[in-house]
């Protein structure tokens, strides 16, 4: 029983989230008591679905891009000619994280227009440190033994990255990128101000009618979305540990 | 054959291997002893080219291990350490293969291979294949290390403190198969310890390392009967002498003609094992038996007591 809740609560969020964004008149009772008598109680200036659609394209692209990236230059500064650049590219992403992505949309809306992509670049910059510093830690704590072992058997330094360090430090580098979707997830938001095409549409929209259900809404829908793949990629990542075993912690 | 010519390791000038000159033997053990900080395992992994030399060659068969790059070298020769250092990601069979698969057998021959040394190593293959190594007990897991050691069948085996993680009744038993595997499949095993009594048991030769260099080179029996330096004496354990030398042979080396009272000793069994029997039933004599059951003659304790005097 105290295994299953957890799963029963979240296939009933997944189910709710799904009838909303399919069919958002259902629950529009629900809504009402928080608008004034004559505003729409569910958002009406595009529908739920395709923004929610766009939301995620969008966090995928750029997490597709902050995972390329970091990934790349992590596992360039952990081999033995890269390894002077370690401190520069830490403190490169570093920045990445510290600029507000309110900023880097300032910034990049007078050299990219408006629309998707300064909140791209925001978002891509913005996710690089955790995918960044988890694949560093991952590749960094591996058994010296297994490591030993791999060069003792005759690997090539390409064979001990592929075979050997990379799957091993996989989990790790999941939970990097976990934490970066759910970031990306909720920041994609303020991507709505430079119009993107994102949930924020709704939430702004909200604002300026001073309408609570849209504000509410748009939230909502974030926030579940949010949960969901948190929940699905911990899942993942649990699976591939225990592939993964032991080794991390007994050699 | 492995030659060891005038080889040096330093690092920032200072010499952790300080021209070594050794030949190793085929189809021998050779076990190399010293303190942490000899420079035991440096000269081990100089071999197979983990460390490069600062100077000298080293030769196997005759062909210098520089002529081919470090991984292909390292693939031609077994590679066992403590810890065992098994990929915690891939099954036992997998683990096994490692070699063979880089090398680039077919899958036939990968299996046969990875089937006859689970069973060479009484692992059950329909047991143990599919497991993954945190799924083992530390006996089983040093054996698959050592079983991935050996999969492309190299013709020398170096073996870095193999045993230390296990614990001491395991390790016996591991020794004991280790010598039997040898026996059978005549590999040449580069071993290095720093518990003597493994090193007695094991060796064909010892080398013994101190401070980076090689003080002595012999058989077990010439390190008690002549050690070159103090250190080796207090390596060996003065007290420990008669004991060590008894260590060496069996039995079987050591039948004088007759009958004993008693439960026979089987040939094989050390000298020292057989003396403490001795000591321990109170008996001046025991009956030793060969493989098969049959009677081969005695062990006195005089005998022995002979035998574990220093040579005159």
């Amino acid at each position: 029983m105290r295994v299953l809740a957890p799963s029963l609560l979240r296939a009933a969020l997944l189910a709710i989230l799904i009838a909303f964004l399919v069919s958002p008149g259902w629950f529009e009772p629900l809504l009402k008591p928080l608008v004034q008598d004559n505003a729409p109680a569910i958002y009406n200036q595009g529908s739920l679905l395709t923004l929610t659609l766009l939301h995620l394209r969008i966090v995928a692209i750029a997490t597709m891009g902050a995972v390329i990236v970091a990934v790349t230059l992590a596992i360039l500064v952990t081999r033995s000619f890269g390894a002077e650049f370690l401190p520069l590219s830490r403190s490169l992403v570093n920045v990445g994280q510290t600029f507000p992505p309110v900023a880097v949309l300032a910034l990049a809306v007078p050299a990219l227009g408006f629309g998707e992509k300064p909140t791209l670049v925001a978002l891509f910059l913005y996710g690089l440190l955790p995918i960044f510093e988890n694949t560093l830690t991952g590749l960094t704590t591996l058994s010296p033994s297994v490591m030993e072992a791999a060069r003792g058997a005759g690997m090539t330094d390409r064979q001990r990255l592929f075979k050997v360090e990379l799957p091993l430090a996989m989990p790790v580098i999941l939970a990097g990128i976990r934490l970066s979707v759910v970031i990306s997830l909720a920041t994609a938001t303020i991507g709505s101000t430079v119009a993107a095409k994102t949930l924020g549409e709704v939430i702004i929209a909200g604002l300026q009618s001073n309408n609570i259900a849209f504000v509410l809404q748009g939230g909502l829908i974030v926030g579940a979305l949010a949960v969901l793949i948190y929940d699905g990629l911990s899942a993942i990542e649990r699976a591939m540990a225990r592939r993964v075993g032991m080794g991390r912690q007994t050699n | 054959m492995i030659e060891i010519d005038g080889i040096t390791k330093r690092y920032d000038g200072t010499a952790v291997v300080d021209n070594v000159t050794m030949t190793i033997a085929p189809r021998t053990v050779t076990v190399i002893v010293g303190t942490s900080g000899s420079g035991k395992t440096t000269l081990l992994r100089m071999i197979n080219r983990l460390v490069e030399p600062s100077a000298g060659a080293i030769r196997l068969d005759g062909e210098d291990n520089r002529v081919m790059p470090g991984f292909e070298l390292r693939r031609r020769i077994g590679y066992a350490i403590q810890g065992h250092g098994l990929f915690p990601h891939r099954t036992v069979a997998q683990n096994i293969a490692t070699v063979p698969a880089l090398l680039g057998w077919n899958k036939a021959r990968i299996d046969a291979k990875v089937a006859e040394l689970l069973a060479l190593f009484q692992l059950d293959p329909a047991i143990f294949a599919a497991r993954f190594p945190h799924e083992l007990s530390g006996g089983q897991q040093q054996r698959v290390g050592v079983a991935r050691a050996l999969a492309a069948e190299p013709k020398v085996l170096l073996m870095d403190e193999p045993f230390g993680a296990l614990d001491p009744i395991i390790r016996a038993k591991a020794q004991a198969d280790l010598l039997d595997i040898q026996k059978l499949l005549k590999t040449t095993i580069v071993l290095v310890t720093h518990d003597m009594d493994e090193a007695f048991h094991l060796a064909d030769k010892i080398a013994v390392m101190d401070k980076g260099e090689l003080v002595q080179y012999g058989t077990p029996a010439e390190l008690v009967t002549n050690p070159a330096t103090e250190f080796v004496q207090t390596l060996i354990g003065a007290s420990e002498r008669p004991f060590r030398l008894l260590s060496i042979e069996t039995a079987g080396q050591a039948v004088e003609p007759g009958t004993a009272e008693g439960q026979p000793v089987a040939a094989e069994t050390s000298q020292r094992d057989v003396l403490s029997e001795l000591l321990w039933t109170g008996r001046g004599a025991l009956p030793v038996a060969a493989a098969d059951g049959t009677l081969l003659g005695k062990v006195t304790l005089e005998g022995l007591a002979r035998r574990a005097a220093k040579p005159q």
